[in-house]
């Protein structure tokens, strides 16, 4: 049995205009010591789709789900104080923007021992010698120093580790990453990714790593799910999936990657993802997608078959590979 | 941090001798001639009258009497009152415990019931205890001091009977004035049902002397708390898993305090200000009562003395307010 198991999870949010589903049925399954990358464009509900499993989404937010489970937890019945005791403890994210994701009046020190304190009940020695060891594993120099200082005073790529040895104090079983580069610099983004993944080595927790970046996806993830406006709409292998992407949206995804660009000017998705007004009436993607049809734009298009990639899609690409294969 | 403290007190001279300047000028701007008030209505001869201009230095020029107060100033003398000959320094410092004891209830008042009353409608934002609170808050910051004060002398004192109408204690009690603050004198001479006695006369001014401050207080507690609340480290407190009252109690409020803290000490000179009129009301000897008897009288050492110790007063309230801010967001020392 997997480690967190999602069966058609949707979100909708209150607006003044009206309902608007910002995650539209989506199953995700991740198992111990897995790395899944959820990929999209900024607006397709892949943060909202975890912070929904964390229960961190604002009061204007209607969670539904046939299936809402952690490590044999079933969170949809769970009351909100028996799910604080799993969130921060087993169940623990990071956010994208490390600056302003720690308190600027507490010490870093003061905020990682929180979670010791409240979670595994350690006393004050305890907790400072915990906190030491997690500044060590993330790769602060000086850690007994680094402990009494503040958010402000260090650099982001710092306080990203700050934010990681937090989420990791209590030895999570899953670990949510939204974006967790996105706000650094590029030699930084790869330490952070390594620390990342070498983390996953040695506790084998399963790893969620939200992003937008296909070269992030490449370097560090083992299986990817990619969501386009709220829906799944394809999931594979790391290595499949950029060999043989089954739905046009991911094949266009892949196209736009500077590494792969053979013409001077980098291709695009023309148009931008659907919001609350313009939401077709078919497949989501049809408005954008080249291939799209008459069909396309009057029905929506149920997953493949597992071997298809569960791919959205009437006319997946790549299909005579897999018959070559 | 002294880097910050220094920089902090080098702000302070300026505005120091602005309001020298100003509390000099004020009350000369005044009509009325303290002389002649002194005469009373028998009047005052040509000559006695120029006699006594030179006595206290009125035929000087303006700026050579300002000069005189000045450098008197800067060596802690105040001059004396031409009513009561007394210097103004000693009538200040034994006037001010009862203002001081008064305005430090007022703001226990208005800093405790205010803080958690924002807090709880930030939390329950656009519920029944919100708007009603905020309501109760605009009502409160919007009424009128000594029309307050009446309402509350003919309802508790009028009416029921509960509290006394004036005054510091009942006259039943004497006791040596050790520390000026009434409370612990009572308390302190060991008499029986002084300190109760001390406390009911305590009361009235004290809810009306904290109103406003009440109601600023919690508005703007309630709008600092709103805003951290949505700050993304709020959400990592949640992600840790803490409770709602802890993230809201210590995450938020350490936050929100910034805000409330400044308006506090604003509120030190609204205060001062709304002493004079509760004093009067109240009939309570501070210094609000005292400078507006001395106003009356033309008093210019009392007045222009009183007000430079006030302002003072209200300059080392926020200095503190500023050294506070560098201790609650360590952020902030930087700048």
């Amino acid at each position: 049995m997997s480690l967190l198991r999602i069966r058609n999870l949707s979100v909708d949010f209150a607006t003044a205009s009206g309902k608007f589903r910002a995650v539209d049925s989506v199953d995700q399954d991740v198992d111990t010591g897995e790395i899944l990358a959820i990929v999209g464009e900024s607006g397709s509900g892949k943060s909202v789709s975890m912070l929904a499993l964390m229960g961190l989404l604002p009061w204007t937010a209607t969670v539904t789900a046939d299936e809402l489970t952690f490590d044999g937890h079933d969170l949809l019945t769970m009351d909100k104080r028996a799910r604080r005791k799993i969130v921060g403890n087993d169940l623990a994210m990071i956010f994208q923007e490390p600056m302003s994701s720690l308190n600027p009046c507490f010490p870093v020190g003061w905020q990682i021992k929180e979670s010791l304190r409240f979670h595994l009940g350690m006393n004050r020695a305890e907790r400072h010698k915990r906190a030491i060891e997690l500044f060590e594993q993330v790769g602060i120099p000086d850690p007994e120093k680094r402990l009494s200082v503040f958010p402000h005073q260090m650099s982001g790529g710092m306080n990203q580790r700050v934010m990681i040895a937090m989420a990791i104090a209590c030895k999570p079983k899953l670990l949510i990453a939204d974006e967790p580069t996105t706000a650094l610099d590029v030699t930084i983004q790869a330490q952070i990714l390594d620390l990342l993944t070498s983390l996953r080595d040695e506790t084998g927790m399963g790893l969620v790593l939200i992003t937008h970046d296909m070269g992030v996806v490449a370097e560090t993830a083992e299986r990817v799910s990619v969501q386009y406006a709220g829906q799944k709409i394809e999931e594979q292998q790391v290595l499949p999936l950029f060999r043989s992407p089954h739905h046009p949206y991911t094949a266009a995804l892949l196209d736009a990657l500077p590494e792969r660009a053979t013409e001077k000017r980098l291709p695009t998705i023309p148009g931008v993802v659907p919001g609350q007004f313009d939401r077709p009436a078919g497949c989501l993607f049809s408005p954008r997608c080249k291939f799209a049809n008459d069909k396309c734009r009057a029905e929506n298009p149920p997953p493949l078959g597992e071997d298809l990639g569960k791919a959205r899609c009437f006319y997946p690409l790549n299909t005579d590979e897999r018959v070559a294969s | 941090m002294l880097k910050y403290v220094l920089s902090r007190l080098a702000t302070f001279i300026p505005t120091f001798i602005g309001v020298t300047l100003i509390s000099f000028a004020f009350i000369r701007v005044l009509p009325g001639d303290p002389i002649v008030v002194m005469a009373g209505e028998r009047g005052i001869t040509e000559e006695r009258y120029a006699q006594l201009q030179q006595q206290f230095g009125f035929d000087r020029p303006i700026y050579v009497q300002f000069w005189d107060y000045f450098t008197g100033v800067l060596q802690g003398d105040l001059g004396n009152s031409f009513v009561t000959k007394k210097p103004v320094w000693d009538e200040f410092f034994s006037l001010f415990p009862a203002t001081l004891e008064l305005s430090i209830c007022a703001m226990i008042f208005a800093v405790a019931l205010g803080l958690p009353a924002g807090v709880i409608a930030a939390v329950n934002r656009g519920k029944f205890f919100d708007r009603a609170l905020m309501s109760t808050a605009l009502v409160g910051y919007s009424m009128p001091i000594f029309w307050w004060a009446l309402l509350l002398i003919i309802v508790f004192s009028g009416n029921l009977g509960w509290t006394p109408v004036s005054g510091r204690i009942d006259l039943l009690y004497y006791f040596p004035n050790a520390t000026g603050f009434m409370l612990i004198d009572s308390l302190a001479s060991g008499q029986d049902g002084a300190f109760l006695s001390a406390l009911r006369h305590l009361l009235l001014p004290t809810i009306v002397l904290g109103t406003i401050p009440l109601a600023v207080i919690a508005r703007q507690t309630r709008s600092a708390m709103l805003e951290v609340l949505g700050e993304d480290y709020i959400r990592t407190a949640r992600a840790k898993g803490m409770s709602s009252g802890r993230i809201n109690g210590i995450h938020a409020l350490r936050n929100a305090l910034i805000p409330v803290i400044t308006v506090i000490g604003l509120s030190v000179g609204t205060l001062l200000a709304g002493a004079i009129l509760t004093e009067t009301i109240f009939s309570w000897p501070g210094i609000g009562k005292w400078m507006v008897d001395s106003i009356f009288r033309r008093d210019y050492p009392v007045v222009q003395g009183g007000l430079l110790l006030i302002a003072v007063m209200v300059m080392v309230v926020n200095l503190t307010v500023d050294m506070l801010y560098g201790i609650i967001n360590p952020k902030i020392r930087k700048r």
